[in-house]
């Protein structure tokens, strides 16, 4: 009986080594968010997830500290180095704090890259950013043309004017607008990233321009607030707003057609570029250097600058077909 | 003579209201259309309810900046009531914003009276304390159209009589605050609490209570106030209002209200709400460069202001008719 015993438990330890050398040849990729219990980044975990079984052999930790400091973040990234993980992929909650901690862990020959919120250059290999100003311009003005297949009068609500990243966007969708025939740009104007503003410079734009066709508001402030003037001006299949919003917040203008579509960067994309890229360079596949071209599974592949930074794909579009499944999300 | 000049003063802001309409319908005749009026004055109902309350204020030589604040939490607040419990009745909804209002104007007033801070520290203080509540309370998050039920948000859109609930609510708060400061002792109390605080002593009124009064009902219809406003919105986070407080000031002070207090009329607050409410409204399709929006907005106060100034140094303060007339 305790022979029987014996071999049992024998048998048993040997399992666990044979388990555990499999683990042990797993990539382990580290997906460390600003803070865990955020919908966003739940979700990029999925898609972190998503990219791990499609290359099988990977083992995402999604790990994080529980508010979104950086001090917890560094006690991450130490109990992973002390892990001995092979990537770690941060979203991280300061640009500079946390470049020493990742130095440490790059010496001990840990992949890092960071995304979505970047960390400084030397603390990273490279840097993924959901998106880029001229695909954002680019995208703004498609959101409108897609839906005027006749062309037409659009006007742009933006938030103040001397916002920066709205501002570089609406230039960039004006160098565009010649790709777009017979869709006009007819006004610029700025609702201060302030409800009532945005709402009252919504409902002069439908006075003065009774054709309006669409109002791209690049602001998630200004989109809320066009689509609910547009709305109370029973304008709703009239004048469509689109621009950039979160799926939480334009739920409601979807459901009531005040929006036909509108964009924002997917977070399942974000977590599945990350995870690939993470995995390509702990693999020695790529190299983090500029000008590199690195593949990313189904997002294609990404392209350095010189500050090793690069733009993961165009910004994803919601509509009534997946609103539903992203509004609980962000 | 007291009675004429503020008709007069409250006549040339009226005149200046219909020279801006006229100015304004030479370059968007749509503009002076009785619907878009209409739309208008709702656009202004609020800046109007505010204002009544500020006036009150003002009048007792106190100002109140912490209004946009209290709106934006009483606010956030009924709009999680209503994602807890859609189906809670408007009428609930807004006795609650009301209350909650009246509360945080209480606060305010206590301090003034009791603590002796001036208002202007107080006001601003809280004013920062109540957006950092929200923070704390909606972590920074958002409260949406589709998490707000359809009552919620309907009820300040819905027409009666050719006009929006909101409307009519301004109109009847319009109403109420005529008769409280022209006919009953308190509204009187306010103007001789802030005409003269020593005189106001000596004729029994506790001038510290009245000043407290006064902000508890600046409170009450900031409340009020934010409840219409998450839900005509439909949005309800940290920043709503922002700055909106300096516009109620502006409203009342264009509407003749005496910043050094004990002068100030409901009608004058109205025209001056409107004034400000039309220029917002024109400015957006009378195509002027919105670089110089602001510029203009600013200039229009001042000059008003500056109108006000001198219709104010003629007619002094007197605050007694049969005094007037035995001197």
């Amino acid at each position: 009986m305790s022979v029987l015993k014996a071999m049992l438990s024998t048998v048993a330890v040997a399992a666990t080594f044979v388990a555990g050398t499999a683990q042990a040849d797993d990539v382990r990729i580290a997906l460390v968010v600003k803070a865990l219990g955020i919908g966003f980044f739940e979700a990029a975990a999925k898609g972190a997830e998503e990219a791990a079984a499609e290359l099988g052999g990977v083992e995402i930790i999604y790990t994080g500290p529980t508010d979104t400091t950086a001090e917890g973040q560094i006690e991450v990234i130490n109990s992973l180095i002390a892990q001995q993980v092979d990537a770690i992929a941060i979203s991280a909650n300061d640009t500079d704090a946390l470049v020493p901690t990742l130095k440490k862990a790059m010496q001990r020959g840990i992949t890092v890259i960071s995304w979505d919120s970047g960390v400084a250059p030397e603390g990273r290999e490279l840097h993924l950013n959901p998106s880029s100003n001229p695909l954002i311009g680019n995208m703004i003005i498609k959101l409108a043309a897609d839906h005027l297949p006749d062309g037409g009068d659009v006007a742009v609500l933006s938030a103040t004017t001397t916002s920066t990243n709205q501002n570089i966007w609406i230039d960039e969708m004006k160098k565009v607008m010649g790709n777009y025939p017979g869709v006009n740009l007819v006004a610029t104007v700025y609702g201060d990233d302030l409800a009532d503003k945005s709402y009252r410079e919504t409902t002069g734009l439908i006075q003065t321009y009774p054709d309006l066709k669409a109002i791209i508001a690049p602001t998630s402030v200004g989109i809320v607030a066009a689509a609910q003037a547009v709305a109370d001006a029973g304008k709703i299949g009239e004048v469509n707003v689109t621009g950039l919003g979160l799926p939480s917040e334009m739920a409601g203008a979807i459901e009531s057609g005040a929006s036909q579509s509108f964009a924002i960067w997917n977070p399942i994309d974000l977590g599945y570029s990350a995870t690939m890229l993470a995995y390509n360079l702990a693999t020695d596949k790529a190299e983090a250097a500029a000008g590199a071209e690195i593949p990313m599974g189904r997002m294609g592949s990404l392209t350095l600058d010189e500050n090793t930074e690069g733009a993961m794909a165009d910004p994803f579009v919601y509509d009534s077909s997946n609103i539903d499944d992203f509004k609980s999300i962000f | 003579m007291l009675k004429r000049l503020v008709k007069s003063r409250e006549m040339i802001l009226l005149s200046a209201i219909l020279v801006l309409l006229v100015l304004i319908s030479t370059r968007f005749p749509g503009f002076v259309a009785p619907a878009n009026m209409a739309n208008v004055f709702n656009d202004t109902a609020p800046l109007i309810i505010l204002a009544l309350g500020q006036m009150v204020v003002i009048v007792t030589r106190c100002i109140d900046l912490s209004v946009a604040a209290n709106l934006a939490l009483t606010g956030m607040v009924v709009a999680m009531i209503n994602t807890m419990a859609p189906g809670l009745p408007i009428p609930i909804i807004m006795a609650i914003a009301l209350t909650l209002g009246a509360m945080m104007g209480a606060i305010n007033g206590l301090l003034v009276w009791k603590v002796g801070i001036p208002p202007i520290v107080v006001t601003l203080g809280t004013m920062t304390i109540f957006r950092g509540i929200i923070f704390l309370l909606s972590d920074g998050a958002w409260i949406n159209a589709h998490e707000m039920s359809a009552s919620f948000t309907g009820f300040p859109r819905a027409v009666v009589l050719g006009l929006p609930m909101l409307s009519w609510i301004a109109i009847l708060m319009l109403g109420v605050f005529f008769v409280l400061v022209t006919r009953t002792p308190l509204g009187r109390s306010f103007f001789a609490v802030g005409g003269n605080p020593h005189a106001a002593v000596y004729t029994g009124i506790n001038v510290g209570r009245t000043q407290f009064t006064a902000f508890v009902l600046s409170g009450a219809l900031a409340g009020l106030t934010g409840y219409l406003w998450v839900a005509r919105y439909a949005v309800a986070y940290v920043d709503i209002a922002g700055g909106f407080e300096l516009e109620v000031v502006a409203a009342c002070v264009i509407g003749g209200v005496s910043i050094a207090g004990g002068i100030g009329s409901v009608g004058g607050v109205l025209l001056g709400a409107l004034f400000l409410g039309i220029v917002k409204n024109a400015l957006p399709v009378v195509h002027i460069s919105p670089f110089w929006q602001l510029a203009i907005s600013g200039s229009a106060i001042i000059i008003a202001v500056a109108f006000n100034a001198r219709a104010n140094r003629t007619q002094g303060r007197v605050i007694l008719k049969s005094a007037e007339h035995a001197t």
